[in-house]
């Protein structure tokens, strides 16, 4: 198993030191977070009732747009023929790459959410919700992000495409993470079935995204 | 099956390509003949024996084309499901020649599923486009099908890109009943009640019948045009293998004037 904590410890110092990598995606979001009061108006209820959307349109695009890279470096780098050749199952490599990759991109969008809360007049309880669902959310999309990253590793310029591929699949995740944020604050929606749909759909992510980006690296490999 | 049946037909004597074509030959008349019998039937029952509806006039005829098309839509989603899993399991050669075949006719189903609905709302609904549960679930249908042929047509090599696209097809169909429950629930929370009132609760048999004919006769369709398509990606393979060839021919000529 300390081949893959050394893997762990690999992913996790890449991402950190290379090309500003977890700093980047919080920046991201925060530009996501400035720009949409500048197009819905900078009236505070307003803000108020669009603001878990807008976190989670937010932390949506900041953990795909990092995702492109995620098998790609180690593809240019032959690291990836290595990581076939090891006799460690590759699904299991891939779940190593992606919590690597959700602790250093999506872990700081959860931290992240609360301080933006506050610039979109957010109530406590709401804060409190929506950086539960994103605590629970971004893994989901950083694991079914992964089977897009893995379909476009061969290709040069895949960022754009895993986007349109990915992000039809990510509707389900969009809806019951800004529902359940909604729910905690008004009064007659609910918040714990939403939520629970949510983690829910976040474990089947924990299945699907590991053996379809396995299956997918293998592809492009042969 | 038992094994004379199997012995007289299986879905292995069309691995080889030629076999394939020559079947598909044999096959096209019928299928041609058997679409244009059920369209003039179907047609027909539509415009004199279906009744207009009492409140939506003769607009309710649009269904006789659109709820085919929507149920084509989901099918060739399954189709392209089924020979998904035969890319992967039992790497039949011909399975992701299907699969590609049937990506751009589901994708115009779901399309011509969502004009005719839009068509169809403009005098029920007074608008093009509401964010109803079914029409939405659509639309992202209709995006997952054309992301799949770009992804199709972004791989050069046929068999990585037929491989990859069957990967996200399996994907797809795991996620797409997901997405629909999702859009369904999502519909309920937003909608105002009484926007839409679907009350075709009970459909009378002379709206039934037409509408199953006609269901019939674009199944019809869809299998002709799914064995044309194929047979033109056939087709269209063994000119870029010919092609190959053709420069490896001309390359090694060349090779071999210079030593």
């Amino acid at each position: 198993m300390s081949a893959m904590a050394a893997l762990f410890k690999r992913e996790i110092q890449l991402s950190v030191r290379v090309g500003g990598g977890a700093l980047m995606g919080v920046l991201f979001f925060l530009i996501v977070v400035t720009v949409f009061p500048f197009a819905v108006g900078p009236d505070l209820n307003l803000l108020a009732r669009l603001g878990p959307a807008i976190l989670w349109i937010g932390a949506l695009l900041a953990t795909l747009l990092g995702l492109d890279r995620l098998y790609q470096a180690d593809q240019e780098d032959g690291s990836l023929d290595l990581l076939l050749l090891t006799d460690h199952p590759l699904e299991m490599v891939v779940l190593i790459k992606c919590t690597a990759q959700w602790v250093a991109t999506g872990l700081p969008l959860v931290l992240a959410a609360p301080l933006l809360s506050l610039f979109l007049n957010l109530e406590p309880i709401g804060i409190a919700a929506v950086t539960a669902t994103l605590l629970v959310g971004t893994p989901a999309l950083t694991l079914i992000g992964s089977v897009g990253a893995a379909l476009t590793v061969i290709l040069r310029r895949g960022g754009l495409l895993l986007s349109i591929l990915i992000l039809p699949l990510t509707i389900p995740i969009l809806i019951f993470g800004v529902s359940a944020s909604i729910g905690a604050v008004t009064d007659p929606a609910p918040f714990t079935t939403p939520f629970y749909i949510l983690c829910a759909i976040s474990l089947l992510m924990l299945i699907i995204g590991p053996i379809a980006s396995a299956a997918a690296l293998r592809t492009a490999q042969e | 099956m038992t094994a004379t049946a199997k012995k007289s037909f299986s879905i292995w004597d069309l691995a080889n390509p030629t076999r394939f074509l020559s079947f598909a030959d044999k096959l096209m008349p019928w299928l041609l003949g058997l679409s244009v019998i059920t369209f003039a039937i179907g047609l027909y029952m539509t415009f004199f024996v279906a009744p207009d509806d009492y409140q939506q006039g003769a607009t309710v005829k649009i269904m006789f084309i659109h709820v085919p098309s929507a149920w084509l839509a989901m099918g060739a989603y399954t189709m392209m499901a089924m020979s998904s899993i035969g890319t992967l399991v039992w790497k039949h050669p011909l399975a992701d020649v299907s699969a590609k075949s049937a990506a751009p006719l589901g994708a115009v189903f779901t399309f011509l599923s969502l004009v005719t609905g839009s068509l169809w709302g403009k005098p029920m609904w007074g608008t093009w486009w509401v964010w109803d549960a079914r029409l939405t679930s659509m639309l992202v249908l209709l995006i997952i099908y054309l992301g799949l042929i770009s992804l199709w047509r972004t791989i050069d090599d046929p068999i990585k890109a037929g491989k990859a696209s069957a990967i996200l097809t399996l994907v797809g169909f795991v996620i797409i009943p997901i997405i629909k429950f999702s859009v369904d629930w999502w519909s309920t929370l937003h909608q105002p009640a009484g926007v839409i009132t679907l009350d075709g609760s009970k459909v009378h048999s002379t709206i039934l019948i037409p509408l199953l004919v006609m269901a019939l006769a674009f199944t019809f369709m869809f299998i002709m045009m799914h064995m044309k398509i194929m047979k033109n990606e056939i087709l269209r393979r063994r000119i870029r293998t010919m092609h190959m060839q053709a420069a490896r021919r001309a390359a090694s000529s060349q090779t071999g004037n210079k030593q």
